[in-house]
Parts: C-alpha cells; structure tokens; sequence
C-alpha cells in the first residue's frame, strides 16, 4: 500500500532540481555556523546561547518529533554538514564531477562497513551529554569537530563516509528511518539489473554516484539511503520514486545485524537514562553526569554502559531464549537481531515521549535566543525579555502516556510479526517491552 | 565554470560571511564606549574585569552579565539601589561620579560560598581637579584596640537583660553613660563592671544593672535604625551568621567544610583559614564585645576566619546600625 509521491510533476521537479536543496543547504550551514560562533564567542549561559538552543531544543525538537518518525532520513537530506566537504571533494557544488578523483578518493575500509562507529561515537556523545547539552563551548567543539571531521574524511575518503559510518545523529536516525511513512525505492529492479553503466551508483554527467555508497535497486530498508536525490536526479530510465507508505513498512523485514541490535539497545537505555539525569528529581545523579571525570562521573558512565550493552541486552536474551523454549523451537539464526527489530518502535517512542517533556519545557528559550542569539542584550524581535514559562504543560502527560502506550502497541504488534516469521513466541520479548514501557513512564510522569 | 556554480558558490560564501561577520561587526561597533562587566561566582572568577577606571563627572556605562547564575550589582558606600545581573541576560547602567577614589563593586544576590567575597574596584579620577578627600582612622584604631584578640564577657546576666525595665532606673544613672561615646568605645560587660562599681547604684542588683546596660545600648540606637540594620544583616550577614545570629547560616557548614581551599583559587585569598562564622547570640563572646571592637571587625574583615571587610561596602551609618542589631540577640526591647 504504497503512494508515489513523485508521480505529481511539482514534486518531482523539486527534487530533481538542485537548486530547492542547495538553498536549504546554505541556510542550515549558516545556522549551524551561526550556533558554532555563538558557542564560541556568545553567553556561557546555555539557555540564553543561539547554540545551545537551537541545536539541543528547536533542532532536536523537528529532529526527533516531526523529521524522524514522518521523513525517516529526510534531515540528512538538508544536514549541513557535508556540504564543504562535498564542495572540496567534488570541486564543485552543482557541476558534475570530474571522471578524475580530485583527492585520495579510498573506499571505506571494509571491517568498518557497518555502524559500530556509529555506535560509538553517539555513546561518547550520550556519555557526555550533560555538558555538551548545557555548555556552549563544548557544543560549538562539538559541531565543529563534526564539521571538520567531515571534511578531513571527504578529502581521504569516497562519498559521505563521515555521514555513513561516524555520524553519531546519523546512526539512529537510520535505525528509525525505518519507522518512517517515507522511502525512496526504484519502480522496477529488473530495470537496475539491466542498467548497464548504474549512473545512480557510479554517477554521471547529470549528477554524482550515491554519496551514501547504496545501490538504489537493491534498496529494502531506509536504513542508509540520505534522501539526497542524486539518483532521481541521475537514473536514466526514470525508475526512481518516492513514496508514501504505512509506518514502519521496513520492519517486517527483520534485521539481522548485530551493529544494529545494539543500536537499538542503545537508544532505547539512552532515552531512559536521559529520562532520569535530565528530567528526574535525582540531584546526585545530575552532578554525577555532569562531573565529567570525576569519581561520581566514572560510576554514572559504568552504570549508562552496563545498562546499554550488558543489562538491557542480557534481559532482552534471556526474554528471547525463553520464548525459544516456549515455542519449543530450533534455532532459527539471528534470532535476537530480528526480535530486537520490535525495540525500532518501542525506542524511537521512548524518545518522543522524552523529547516532549524537556521540548515543552524549554520552548521559550527559543523566543529569547532568536531575538538575543549571543546573549549580547539584542533584541532582533522584541522577545528578547520573554520570561521562561513551560507549554502545553497541561496536555504533556497525557501526550507522553499515549506516546509511551502506542508506542508498546506498535512494538507488541511488530515483536508479534518477527514471532510468527520465526516460530518463537513474542511473549516474553513483549513483556519485556512492557516492563521497560513501565519504567520509562515511572521516570516520566 | 557555469552561471550556475558561479551563483552557487557566491551564495554558500555569502551565506557563510554574512552569519559570521555581521555579529562580530555589531558586537564592534555596539560596544564603544561602554565597559562589559562579566559576573561569575568568585569561585570561578569572580567579576571580570575586576578594576575600571572612570572620571569624576564623565558617565560610565556599563553592561552588566552573569556567566552562571542570579547575580547582583551595586556601589559600595554609596545610596545607589542594586541591580539584578541575570543570567544570559545584559544589564544596562551608568553611573556618574562627583568625587574622586577607589569605589567597590560588589554582589549582592547570594551566589555561592564565596559570594561575598565577589567584588571589583572603580577608581575615578579627577584629572587633577581635586585629591581624594581625606579619612579620619575609624574609632577602633583611634581606641587602639587590638579586634583580633580574643574578648570573653567577664561577666554575663543570668537572665535576658530588658531595656524596658532598665528605664526604670534613668533618674539613678548619671549622664555620661548615656552619650554616644561611651556606648561606641566599651563592651556591654565592662559597663555592667562599671555600673556595679558605681556609688550611685549600689543598691541595685546585677539584674537591674543589666536592665540599665540594656537601656544604654537602646537609647543609642532608634527603631529606624535597628530595623535597617536587621535588614542589613538578612542580606548580607545571615548567610553565614544564621538569620538569628546563631552562626549557623545556610553557608555556615558548607563554609567550614570547604575550609582553605574554598578560596584557593581567588585572587589574594591564598591561605586564608575558613572557621565557622561567629555566634552572636554566645552572651560570653559577644557582650565582652565593644560597638567600636565589632565595627573594626566588620569593616576590616578578615581575623582569620573567612570573615570579608565591610569597610568599602557600608556606609558608617549603615554599619552602626548592624552593630546595634547585633546587640538585639541579648537584650529585650531593643529589637522592638
């Protein structure tokens, strides 16, 4: 039950045309410049800092609220950070490349070729999050780091290497991509198989090769297609289309990789332990994630990396294994891989429910910091003194519970899905949703 | 090169300048002549910068902001009313000075342990129009007292002393314990000894000597006066005094526990000792106690203890009145 989007002329011609995007592009890299030299020369005050505001509670509000669960990967698609190091790669910003590499040009090792990095690089992030989230400085480094990092691999590395394999946003906005009523996909794949020169992957005189070094006909999941539109723009036989599509269409085919089991289990602990630092009345367990370095830091980091790659994985095993027994089945391979597919619901909505309270809470800082983006006593709008007051703040634990419960709906129904491809009971896959579902709305409400 | 990659490359360049200059620009240009005071808790820093000159007659504008947390900006020795330094947030002032000296700026929000100690100087200048005026040595140094020596009461009342009924007995006592002078320059136990070896009051016992103590110390202080004083010490003694004297206020511990190195990292506050804050209301320590020993210690700080210096901050008014609250811990009526 798929509807393509592409077939309406406008749309089509907005993607294909360069020029929508490239404006967009320019203005996210102005804002994120903007929020890196605020970081850097603005107030110390993250809630009065452009940077901080922006970044952690307007951007992470589309991001993880509108972007995610409706576009998938539709903010890589805008993502400003591989635009210089494209430009530097490609030596042009819309031209098409020169059949000469203009630098090393290296495929991306092949043991790397999964998320793991990925992994890594949002667990460093989520390990320091508290000062990252409340010290401009640290943020502007952050996104600088990012930036630069980008840059230094698109002159060494093939394609957006950065965005495929370090991005630390990229990695999960992949996981629940899948989630997303949103794909891009080819009409017809015996078209792709007959292709002979695979301009969508290799590129062309109209546009460049996959930057994300997919291969649009063999496209299943949303995983790790960008959205870029170099492929519409360079398929010579017209074969590819976006759609709209039910959610969480690419669930009903399980994943079996272990990098991104533990995406999975990464995300759904890191949204429960943000629950607790940020949202929780736990003073002590504050000023332990915000100690960096300290003793109290140490024990917070252990406990946030037990919790995401030993206690919740071993829990979630041992949930596995009984269903195994209960349904007095083989082994089928995998096994975990494809019941953790259920944990792509059940986190993305752990994080809205999240997302939600610190969003509404923090919403008037965006009124302040557009109008005094440095804290510098601007008054660019006239909302300069607005005073902080929470949104909504009736209607958000209603909200997060109805996110929270539906959110376990659409897991029960996902876990029961992989059960029945399987032949091992969901059961206790689900209840071990549910109990995590508890906890989740213990910390929240 | 293309049209098209020519206008796209001006419009990312553009993009690019216009986000990081155009601030920069205005920040520039926004900032003549005006003098941006950061605050932060003295901790990490303190007011920065924490010295400015200005000129007598010539306003100074100042920009205030807070780093971190609620702040508070206000002019010693001077009748100016303070202003808050939020965070995040600019707070604009001028000020204009008719004479020439060294002024001090200083907080007055309780912003963290140190906060007292959270101050910077002005000096102003005059351009030769006029030296500063000069100032007369206050009463302790005049009474040569030694305000870091230790001064136990010899003698304390059984009971609360009650000015009230100390006025009872006004037709007895002479009137030289009655001036100013002698308030200021002796301890309320040495006026108790005093009363006690006085003819004209051998018949009264030590209760009703106490009485007539606490009457003195009431008739050299008015209602006006103790309720600035109480006032006064709430903001900026109760912290660490205890908002009834008792030595105990919400710094007090955390003071004591932090000890030396609370203010290792101020400038100029290398090995200071950090004792718990005095008990006002220990008769034994503070009725051996003169107006004039208490001024020297209020103004001049320090004794070892973490106690910061008043003297650039109150007025001589203002801190008369502290001292008299003071006294209000031990004697009846005089709080009334």
């Amino acid at each position: 039950m798929r509807s393509e989007l592409t077939r309406f002329p406008l749309v089509k011609a907005l993607l294909k045309n360069r020029w929508p995007q490239l404006l967009v592009f320019i203005v996210m890299l102005a804002g994120f410049l903007f929020a890196i030299l605020s970081g850097f020369i603005g107030t110390p005050v993250g809630s009065s800092n452009f940077g901080i505001v922006f970044v952690w509670i307007a951007w992470w509000a589309i991001l993880i609220l509108v972007a995610v669960p409706f576009f998938g990967r539709g903010w890589c698609a805008v993502c400003p950070i591989p635009l210089p190091g494209e430009w530097i790669q490609r030596g042009a910003i819309l031209e098409p490349p020169s059949r000469k590499p203009r630098w090393l040009n290296l495929r991306w090792p092949n043991k790397l070729r999964n998320i793991w990095l990925q992994n890594l690089t949002f667990t460093l992030v989520a390990l320091f999050s508290s000062v990252i989230l409340t010290t401009p400085t640290v943020t502007a480094i952050v996104l600088a780091g990012m930036l630069f990092l980008a840059i230094g691999m698109s002159i060494v590395f093939e394609r957006r290497t950065f965005c495929r394999y370090i991005c630390p946003v990229g990695g999960f906005i992949g996981l629940y991509a899948q989630a997303a009523p949103l794909e891009l996909r080819v009409k017809d794949k015996r078209v792709c198989a007959t292709c002979k020169d695979k301009p969508c992957y290799n590129g062309s005189q109209v546009g460049y090769g996959c930057p994300w070094d997919v291969f649009p006909g063999g496209l299943t999941r949303n995983t790790y297609c960008g959205l870029c539109m170099e492929c519409l723009r360079t398929c010579l036989y017209d074969n590819i289309v976006v759609n709209a599509r039910p959610f969480a269409a690419d669930l009903a085919k399980p994943s079996t990789r272990l990098d991104e089991t533990f995406k999975a289990f990464i995300m759904l602990g890191a949204a429960m332990i943000y629950a607790g630092v940020l949202l929780g009345p736990w003073g002590a367990l504050k000023l332990a994630a915000y100690s960096v370095g300290t003793t109290a830091w140490l024990g917070y980091a252990a406990a946030f990396l037990a919790l995401i790659f030993g206690i919740l994985p071993a829990f979630f095993t041992l949930a596995v294994k009984v269903g195994q027994r209960l349904s007095r089945a083989s082994t089928p391979q995998h096994l975990f891989s494809k019941f953790a597919t259920a944990l792509v619901p059940l986190g993305l909505m752990f994080w809205v429910a999240f997302s939600l309270s610190f969003v509404l809470t923090n919403a008037a800082y965006i009124l302040t910091a557009l109008s005094d983006p440095f804290g510098w006593g601007w008054n660019l709008f006239g909302m300069a003194g607005i005073a902080w007051q929470p949104y909504l703040n009736a209607l958000l634990v209603p909200l997060q519970t109805l996110v929270l419960v539906g959110g376990l709906l659409w897991t029960v129904r996902t876990a029961q899905k992989v059960g029945t491809e399987v032949r091992v009971s969901p059961i206790p896959v689900i209840v071990f949703c549910t109990l995590a579902t508890l906890v989740m709305l213990g910390l929240l409400l | 090169m293309r049209r098209s990659e020519m206008l796209s490359r001006m419009l990312v360049i553009a993009g690019v300048l216009i986000v990081l200059l155009v601030p920069l620009a205005v920040r520039f240009y926004d900032g003549q002549g005006i003098v941006e005071i950061h605050g932060r808790m003295a901790e990490t820093g303190g007011w920065s910068p924490s010295a400015i000159k200005a000129q007598v007659g010539v306003p100074l504008h100042l920009r205030l902001t807070s780093d971190d947390v609620m702040h508070g900006f206000a002019i010693g020795q001077s009748e100016m009313a303070a202003v808050d330094v939020p965070p995040g947030k600019m707070t604009e002032l001028t000020l204009t000075f008719d004479k020439p000296g060294t002024y001090t700026y200083y907080c007055t929000r309780w912003c963290g342990l140190n906060h007292w100690r959270m101050r910077g100087t002005i000096e102003v200048t005059s351009d030769g129009l006029g030296a500063p005026q000069p100032v007369s040595p206050p009463l302790y140094v005049t009474l040569n007292l030694d305000i870091d020596a230790p001064h136990p009461a010899p003698v304390t009342p059984l009971e609360r002393p009650s000015a009230l009924r100390g006025a009872a007995f006004t037709a007895l006592l002479p009137p030289s314990y009655l001036t100013t002078d002698y308030y200021r320059s002796y301890s309320p136990a040495q006026a108790f000894n005093d009363l006690r070896s006085d003819p004209a009051l051998k018949s009264l016992n030590n209760a009703q000597l106490w009485d007539i103590v606490a009457f003195i110390w009431q008739s050299n202080t008015t209602p006006e006066g103790l309720a600035a004083g109480k006032q006064l010490f709430a903001q900026n003694c109760a912290a660490c005094h205890g908002e009834n004297g008792a030595g105990n206020g919400v710094f007090a511990d955390k003071l004591a526990a932090a000890g030396e190195k609370s203010s290792e990292d101020m400038t100029g506050a290398k090995g200071m000792q950090m004792k718990k804050p005095v008990n006002f209301t220990d008769p034994a320590n503070m009725l051996g106690a003169s107006p004039a020993l208490l001024l020297g210690k209020t103004i001049r700080g320090g004794m070892g203890t973490g106690m910061p210096m008043w003297g650039s901050i109150f007025t001589d008014e203002k801190t008369w009145n502290i001292i008299a609250y003071l006294y209000s811990f031990h004697f009846t009526e005089v709080t009334k």
